[in-house]
């Protein structure tokens, strides 16, 4: 271990974080940059199926609550973009690996949103568990990413109790809402535990995350603390978790849970998900239509600058 | 696609008066009331300022971080600049 090194090392080991131009090793940087990229490209790919639903929104009130979160999310990826640039790579080449197909964000997003229920219960479960996430990255060993969470954790407890307040609505409902928001359930409730991603025996980079102290607890840890709140707040709502083996331990002191359908999550991260085209397609249209916008802008800011000098 | 790139702008915004402005974050904007105005967007969606500043993040200038030892060290070795290195009696009070 060379004196860079032990320096690093002394750092994580004295909860210090790290900043952008501390010394750290190539594969922390590396791993950074991937996972920060991800995340950042899953917060802009997350507006799409919400924002299938902006113009159809059952009342102004909810309009207003979802055009928020969705712009929101939006901010959420221009943070983490910010963040992943501190490390060296610029925004543009992230978004072209976006836009390749080369980089990898949330599986969560390739499933459709059929009907209103499904805004609810995405902010309820998938915000719950991007929340679970993110709470825990606040602790992050690199500083600008803790930082960037640590804003994003403050936006995301109102996207949670939108959806959730939608649920409420719905179950409290006629007979069809209540209907809706169950079949909302059933849909988004294994997906959403999915997002913790693989099993720890499965996870390939799990150990040196956390030994780096970029993540501080297990996928499984997390999935389990996910199950534990989102079970009495199903059971509030009148609604059954789709899952015969969900049982109190009480031994445990937690919930027992049936065994993920590992391939349905492979699957879909190998891009054969219900909406993988569309979401990539919808982004890759918005990027190229956006160009003349942003060469408009480069070019207005570059010839009001001459003009300064030239008074100047 | 595009290669050419909005210039990176550092955001420090003042929370209420009497504060100082503090770092809030970067963006991306092609000149500066672009950067103002995504600042504000960005980052004060929630009241969360009341001043702005932006400063294109190439006009940043910082000291290097491997050199910190060095570069702090005038300020380590003098104790005599804290109030408690002077040791006054008990009985005495306001000072
Ligand atoms: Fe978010
Ligand atoms: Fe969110």
């Amino acid at each position: 271990m060379d004196a860079f090194e032990k320096v690093f090392e002394a750092k994580l080991e004295a909860e210090e974080k790290i900043e952008p131009k501390d010394w750290m090793p190539e594969k922390y940087r590396k791993t950074l940059i991937r996972q920060i990229s991800q995340h950042a490209h899953s917060e802009i790919v997350g507006m799409l199926p919400e924002g299938n639903w902006i113009t159809r929104a059952p009342s102004l009130r909810r309009k207003v609550a979802l055009l928020a979160k969705v712009q929101d999310e939006a901010g959420h990826g221009l943070y983490l973009y910010s963040a992943a640039e501190t490390l060296g790579v610029e925004r543009a080449t992230l978004l072209d690996q976006l836009h390749e197909g080369k980089a990898k964000y949330s599986s969560i997003f390739n499933y459709p949103t059929v009907s209103w229920a499904d805004i609810g219960a995405i902010g309820w479960l998938v915000d719950g568990a991007a929340i679970m996430n993110q709470v825990m990255l606040t602790r992050a060993s690199y500083g600008p990413y803790a930082r960037a969470m640590v804003r994003i954790c403050k936006e995301e407890s109102f996207h949670q109790r939108q959806g959730y307040e939608i649920m409420m609505t719905l179950s409290n409902g006629s007979e069809e809402q209540k209907a809706m928001a169950q079949d909302a359930l059933d849909r988004w409730w294994w997906p959403s535990l999915m997002m913790f991603g693989p099993s720890d025996k499965e996870s390939t980079h799990s150990a040196q995350s956390m030994a780096w102290k970029i993540k501080r607890k297990s996928n499984d840890d997390l999935r389990q603390q996910f199950v534990d709140v989102s079970v009495p707040q199903a059971e509030y709502l009148g609604l059954k978790i789709p899952d015969d083996k969900l049982k109190w331990n009480e031994e445990r002191g937690h919930y027992d849970f049936g065994e993920i359908d590992w391939d349905e999550f492979w699957n879909v991260i190998k891009g054969n998900g219900p909406c993988n085209e569309e979401r990539l397609a919808a982004r890759v249209k918005a990027h190229e239509e956006g160009e003349w916008v942003r060469d408009a802008a480069l070019a207005y800011a570059e010839k009001h600058s001459n003009k300064q000098k030239v008074e100047a | 696609m595009s290669n050419k790139n909005w210039p990176l702008w550092e955001v420090f915004i003042r929370s209420k008066s009497g504060l100082h402005h503090l770092h809030a974050g970067s963006l991306h904007a092609a000149d500066a009331d672009m950067a103002l105005a995504n600042a504000r967007d960005v980052y004060t969606r929630r009241n969360e300022g009341v001043s702005i500043w932006v400063v294109e993040s190439k006009n940043i200038v910082a000291n290097d971080p491997s050199k910190s030892e060095e570069f702090f060290e005038p300020a380590s070795d003098k104790v005599y600049r804290h109030p408690t290195f002077y040791e006054m009696p008990d009985e005495l009070s306001h000072i």
